[in-house]
């Protein structure tokens, strides 16, 4: 599903080069679901930017769904966003003053879609908002916020979720249902990527991608986390 | 997306900040308003003036003497347009209708009543050349010019004088004119006061009464001529210029001692020097559309700089540039176009409260000014919500996603 080959990333940041992605390549299944942790300063952000098609790697390249996209132009880049890729956002991110029903049907219509109502309404349906569909953001709650935003990843029927510390602003039991309903979607064969710093986040992904420096390196915490829980 | 989605999604975020929206607006609504008023008194005016200036006959020519003066200093006007010249200008092929007009300023006397006005001596062919009609009574005829007799038709504004509100008994009644005894055998209908002139304050003479026994003049202030046809106007103008030239003994060399006024070239200058006018107002109030347009990218670039998150969770799910310089700039023209139809509404007021504030002449909206003003409002929109716009489109998804 991905094949990143050499990524190379660095930032001019007070007169000094940061490379943020040092010669990075790795291989994600369709089905997986992967975390991608590292402390902060590690790159995860660079990676999940450029993952996410939301910026372009100095050198290297990216294969997403068989197109390659490392050479794409932000319109491409915004097309590819929102045909295959679903944006889950710490901060939720919905739009205010639109229902939840509204902001899920937003990248239907920029795909230019039609029955944008009926997807959007299948997609809360399935996250479990059937009956919050004409609340606005401010009048759920963190946890249907969240659901709001998965709904709306969801409804382009994307190759990858890409979800950016999804439990961060959600207290612990919130996270551990969002958690849970990543989970299902992916035995449902949905490919999804969580980026996090939270070891208690990862342990919930059979399969871990550390990051330190902007390289990929052994984790042996996953592995300690995930066989003595 | 779709192009009423964005319409609808604009409306719902002018909604949203009802004050600050109604601010922009107020640039854009005071601009379009003053243009439609001053556009509506334009054309009002104009047309008022054009018709009280047809209404004297666009196949028309008045000849009057011509000033006399040296090297650019007037000295008052001639005095040489005898009876005779009217005469031999009822021979030219063209003319129709000829009148010979002397005025003079006189006091009027019925019993105590006394009022000033001014006296015209004519012929009756003026009132057909002039279409003044005679409502009461009869006007004066060719055995009154040919006997000098001592007769008159006035107007009702003097006859109001003379005679009070209901002046009609007042046919048949003699006045004083300057002492001496005429009878009043009819009235003019009445024409409404025009501004610089009141037509209904006048008495009209047979010429040969007030040439002879009231001013005791030998020349003519005026000769009227009704041309056959309109479009042998500009010919007759010359023939009665050369006759005149001729009966005048002047030299080639020498300048027309006369002047004769063409009606329609009267018309048709009063039309541009309006049409110009009524443009200058409109250009004017106009250039407050700009200073509107201002207001509106003002708060534009205020509002990009608001809901930079917002564009970047738009371009995260897919948005691309140019869906957000649509949504940019149709918000702007919305709010102009908004702003442009409540001051069109309050113009289209402020001409019908105008209108029946005076009783001069009426405002008139027309249809141009009407799409003129929706279209300049809707282009300020488009021109002044291009840069907020594509500044928005620019902007980096990654960094607009981390603004606070």
């Amino acid at each position: 599903m991905i094949q990143a080959d050499h990524l190379i990333k660095s930032y001019e940041l007070g007169g000094q080069t940061v490379h943020a992605l040092d010669d990075l390549s790795l291989r994600i299944d369709a089905g997986e679901m992967v975390a991608i942790r590292g402390p902060s300063g590690s790159g995860k952000s660079t990676l999940m930017n450029i993952l996410g098609c939301l910026d372009r790697p100095d050198s290297g390249t990216y294969v997403l769904g068989g197109e390659d996209v490392s050479g794409m132009s932000p319109d491409e880049q915004a097309d590819v966003r929102n045909r295959r890729i679903g944006f889950v956002f710490q901060a939720f991110n919905l739009l205010p003053r639109m229902s939840a029903l509204e902001n899920v049907e937003l990248p239907i219509q920029y795909a230019g879609g039609f029955e944008a109502r009926q997807r959007a309404e299948a997609a809360l349906t399935r996250v479990g908002l059937a009956d919050r569909m004409h609340h606005e953001p401010n009048q759920l709650s963190g946890g249907q916020r969240q659901r709001v935003a998965i709904a709306r990843a969801l409804v382009n029927d994307p190759d990858i979720i890409l979800a950016d510390e999804p439990t961060g602003a959600l207290d612990t039991r919130t996270g551990e249902d969002v958690l849970a309903l990543f989970k299902q979607l992916n035995a449902e064969g949905r490919t999804i990527l969580i980026v996090t710093h939270d070891l208690s986040v990862a342990r919930h992904c059979p399969r871990e991608i550390y990051l330190r420096d902007g390289k990929i390196v052994p984790s042996v915490e996953h592995q300690l986390a995930k066989n003595f829980p | 997306m779709i192009f009423w989605t964005i319409v609808k999604l604009s409306f719902k975020s002018l909604a949203a900040n009802k004050l600050r929206s109604l601010l922009a607006m107020l640039g854009i609504i005071i601009a379009v308003w003053s243009v439609i008023s001053a556009l509506a008194l334009g054309a009002g005016a104009q047309q008022s003036i054009m018709k009280q200036i047809s209404s004297l006959g666009t196949n028309l020519l008045i000849v009057s003497p011509g000033q006399r003066g040296r090297h650019g200093v007037m000295s008052g006007t001639y005095q040489n347009l005898k009876i005779e010249d009217a005469a031999a200008m009822l021979q030219l092929p063209n003319v129709s209708h000829v009148a010979p007009v002397v005025r003079g300023g006189v006091q009027v006397k019925y019993l105590n009543k006394n009022t000033s006005t001014s006296l015209l001596g004519t012929t009756p062919t003026y009132f057909t050349i002039r279409s003044f009609v005679v409502d009461r009574g009869r006007p004066i005829s060719d055995a009154d010019c040919d006997s000098a007799s001592r007769v008159a038709v006035i107007g009702t504004a003097t006859a109001k004088n003379l005679f009070g509100e209901d002046y009609e008994w007042g046919i048949g009644q003699t006045i004083l004119v300057k002492g001496v005894a005429y009878r009043i055998i009819g009235m003019l209908q009445t024409k409404g006061d025009q501004g610089w002139f009141n037509p209904d304050n006048q008495i009209i003479i047979p010429f040969t009464t007030a040439m002879k026994r009231v001013l005791g003049v030998i020349y003519l202030n005026e000769i009227n001529l009704r041309a056959v046809d309109e479009k042998k106007l500009d010919a007759l103008q010359i023939q009665v210029t050369e006759l005149l030239r001729k009966r005048h003994r002047l030299r080639p060399e020498q300048p027309n001692d006369f002047n004769v006024h063409n009606q329609a070239e009267v018309l048709s200058t009063a039309n541009t020097i309006l049409t110009a006018m009524s443009l200058l107002l409109g250009g004017i109030a106009g250039i407050s559309l700009l200073v509107g347009g201002i207001g509106i990218m003002n708060i534009m670039l205020v509002s990009v700089a608001e809901r930079t998150r917002e564009i970047g969770i738009r371009k995260a799910i897919g948005a691309k540039q140019g869906d957000i310089l649509k949504q940019f700039l149709i918000e702007a023209m919305v709010m102009t176009g908004v702003g442009g139809t409540i001051g069109l509404v309050a113009g289209y007021l402020t001409s019908i409260i105008l209108t029946a504030a005076q009783n001069r002449f009426a405002l008139v909206v027309e249809p141009w000014s009407v799409v003129m003003a929706i279209v300049f409002s809707v282009t300020v929109g488009i021109f002044f919500g291009y840069y907020p716009a594509r500044r928005a489109a620019r902007l980096d998804p990654i960094e607009a996603l981390r603004y606070e």
